[in-house]
């Protein structure tokens, strides 16, 4: 079966921290930096990035829509 | 593989919508209105109505929601966005009008104003947020606060006897034969989120077939006016809200 | 015909789009009008009775909105509910017609005429710096004259335009020449005339249009008061109206408005018959106030009578405008009496003359 890779973009300025896209992640893919952005908010990164599918189930529950996602097919 | 060769743009599956502008939300971290707002500015754009809708977003948190989707915006008077939205309709029939409004705004002073729009079967869209406090004001009482919820104004919880019962707003709109497609969704999981965007879908589509005003109440959260965290907010809700308001639809004529 | 009819008549002839209005004596013969010459089948004006008059203002504000003819009326209760949605219409610089139909107050008061809602209209009876342009007809066919006239300031200044009526002029019945038909404005119409910021939809070519008059900065809020107080000199200075009756070599004047400028065309006919020269100013806009000619005429007289059917209001104005250079004084009848042109000729003797 072809794997599928997947990765998303944050917008790091505009992520307010509220850390529902790492709950609503099914494969414990994101988590909130320890830095912090310019509004003093620690925002999400993939802290396990090879386990992300692409699903954008993260970007779906965004409320400040500030996920991009992207999917590939991968045949190894 | 590296992250950077699946960072492409012939890979990408998901993007914030183009009618979302750039400027920052004012919501609070976690707030439901920002997933509302996406999911509107979604199904207007697979709409392609962009030019051919007007939102009306009255006082409440989600005043500026002007300021978030790029269409033609009329901001209106506390609790008077249906009164605003039937001039639009009944003068421009051929475009698709909305309005955006809170607990507070659409279930106590404007109760009337909502009440007669959906009568008269106004060929509008009322999108309606329950998160059962007023926002924007720091925290008080809405109408459809539960029993025994606390809030700025019910410091000891909501006592009946004092405050009186939360209303079910939605059902009572529901018996009135103006109503034809009237829904309660919610924004808190990926699976809620897409029969929210399914049932927005469908009641603008339902403004066009002379079916009736539409009515898309979203049960939602207030983490500050809760004064929880986003999650602890999400769980709440659904012990605490669903009970009382229900999912599902609740009319379809 | 009967004045109300005539302001329905007058709003379906003009090219209206959208009446929103509530029952409320005396001037519920305007949506009655409406309703019975359906209008919608002629030129596709929307006539709709709403569940309040707040409701009803605040469709209007959302026809407006769109850059399209809106119009509601009512009488003194009525346009006590309508406040906050006529201060949001100036604040979003929304142009539209409000006819007040005026009774005798306060509370739920009498369904007699009185005058006695000037501060109301011309003061602004809502919140914040803002003013109506307020015309104010005594005649059936100013009625009709004014509905059009309403309009055309109310879009050329992107402001509310009230006419300030009372029960008399409502009720009455005169001849009129009605106006020719001119038929409402085409979607290509208002792009042309208010293309720059009504809701038709957000097009490609254009950003997004937003009716609001919420502005949180306020350094730009003060900005923008600064931007209508600069509209409302503009007012003064081009639109102030007025009318003079033997004002000429007039010792004597009346200054009174609407029905009782009627009342006092009579009266200064009864003065001139026992050798008194007296003369009737009639301001037809009550906003902006005719304070130019008020002044000249407190330079030539001996003293002037404000006659209305209130306790004085417009007095005040007479008073700022003569600025002490003649007495003003104030007569009137009010909770919905009418004076008798003897009572104000008894009035002029007594407060002016005999003073």
């Amino acid at each position: 079966m072809a794997k599928i890779r997947g990765a998303i973009v944050v917008d790091t300025e505009r992520c307010k921290g509220c850390d529902l896209c790492a709950i609503a992640c099914a494969f414990k893919v994101l988590g909130l930096s320890r830095e912090v952005n310019g509004k003093g908010y620690h925002y999400s990164e993939m802290v396990q990035p090879e386990a992300c599918t692409g699903c954008a189930n993260c970007a779906l529950v965004c409320p400040d829509s500030v996920i991009t996602v992207y999917k590939v097919n991968v045949n190894n | 593989m590296e992250i950077t060769d699946i960072i492409r743009q012939e890979n990408l599956v998901y993007a914030k919508s183009p009618l979302l502008t750039d400027n920052i939300m004012h919501y609070c971290p976690g707030c439901s209105h920002g997933v509302v707002h996406a999911l509107i500015a979604a199904v207007i754009e697979e709409m392609g109505v962009q030019d051919r809708t007007i939102g009306v977003s009255p006082v409440g948190c989600s005043v500026l929601a002007y300021n978030y989707l790029d269409i033609d915006w009329a901001e209106a008077a506390h609790g008077r966005a249906p009164a605003v939205a039937t001039g639009i309709s009944r003068l421009h029939p051929d475009k698709y009008v909305f309005t955006y409004q809170g607990d507070g705004d659409l279930a106590s002073i404007g109760t009337a104003e909502v009440m007669h729009a959906c009568n008269r079967g106004e060929n509008i869209v009322i999108v309606f947020i329950n998160n059962a406090i007023y926002g924007m004001t720091g925290g008080q009482m809405a109408p459809t606060t539960l029993v025994g919820q606390v809030t700025a104004t019910t410091p000891y919880g909501r006592d009946v006897k004092l405050n009186g019962f939360p209303m079910k707003i939605t059902e009572l709109l529901a018996q009135l034969d103006g109503t034809g497609y009237v829904t309660r969704q919610a924004v808190h999981t990926p699976l809620a989120i897409r029969k929210a965007k399914n049932a927005l879908r469908k009641a603008f589509e339902n403004t066009k077939k002379d079916k009736g005003t539409s009515f898309v109440e979203v049960v939602g959260t207030c983490s500050s006016g809760w004064k929880m965290t986003p999650a602890e907010a999400n769980r709440w809700m659904v012990e605490n809200m669903f009970p009382k308001y229900p999912l599902g639809d609740i009319k379809d004529i | 015909m009967k004045g109300n009819e005539v302001i329905a008549e007058a709003a379906i002839r003009c090219g209206c789009d959208g009446y929103f209005g509530y029952p409320i004596t005396p001037q519920s013969e305007i949506m009655e009008t409406l309703m019975l010459r359906e209008p919608w089948k002629e030129t596709g004006m929307v006539v709709l009775q709403a569940e309040s008059e707040i409701a009803a203002i605040n469709m209007v504000y959302g026809a407006a909105s769109c850059g399209k003819k809106a119009m509601t009326s009512s009488s003194s209760p009525g346009i006590s509910l309508k406040q906050e949605g006529l201060t949001y219409l100036a604040g979003a610089e929304l142009p539209c017609l409000v006819v007040d139909v005026v009774r005798g107050g306060p509370g739920l008061g009498t369904i007699q005429p009185a005058q006695s809602d000037y501060f109301q209209a011309t003061k602004g009876g809502g919140h914040g710096d803002y003013h109506l342009l307020v015309l104010a007809p005594a005649s059936v066919q100013e009625m009709n004259d004014f509905v059009a006239l309403g309009f055309e300031l109310a879009f050329k200044y992107r402001n509310p335009v009230m006419i300030l009526a009372d029960g008399v002029i409502g009720q009455m019945m005169e001849k009129v020449q009605l106006a020719e038909p001119v038929p409402r404005w085409t979607d290509a119409d208002i792009e042309r005339l208010s293309g720059d910021w009504a809701l038709t939809g957000k097009k490609e070519r254009r950003q997004r249009h937003i009716s609001t008059s919420l502005e949180l900065d306020s350094y730009k809020q003060e900005i923008f008061n600064h931007k209508l107080q600069a509209k409302y000199r503009l007012m003064e200075a081009n639109d102030a109206r007025h009318e003079e009756l033997s004002c000429a070599d007039a010792d004597y004047l009346f200054i009174a408005y609407g029905s009782s400028a009627r009342i006092c065309q009579k009266a200064v006919q009864l003065c001139r018959e026992q050798g008194i020269k007296a003369g009737l100013l009639r301001p037809i806009t009550l906003y902006p106030f005719p304070k130019a000619p008020v002044q000249a005429a407190g330079r030539r007289v001996k003293g002037i009578l404000a006659v209305e059917m209130s306790a004085g209001q417009m007095v005040e104005d007479v008073r700022l405008a003569v600025n002490g250079v003649t007495p003003v004084e104030h007569f009137g009848r009010y909770g919905g009496v009418i004076p008798t042109p003897e009572e104000v000729v008894d009035a002029l003797k007594k407060q002016i003359i005999g003073a």
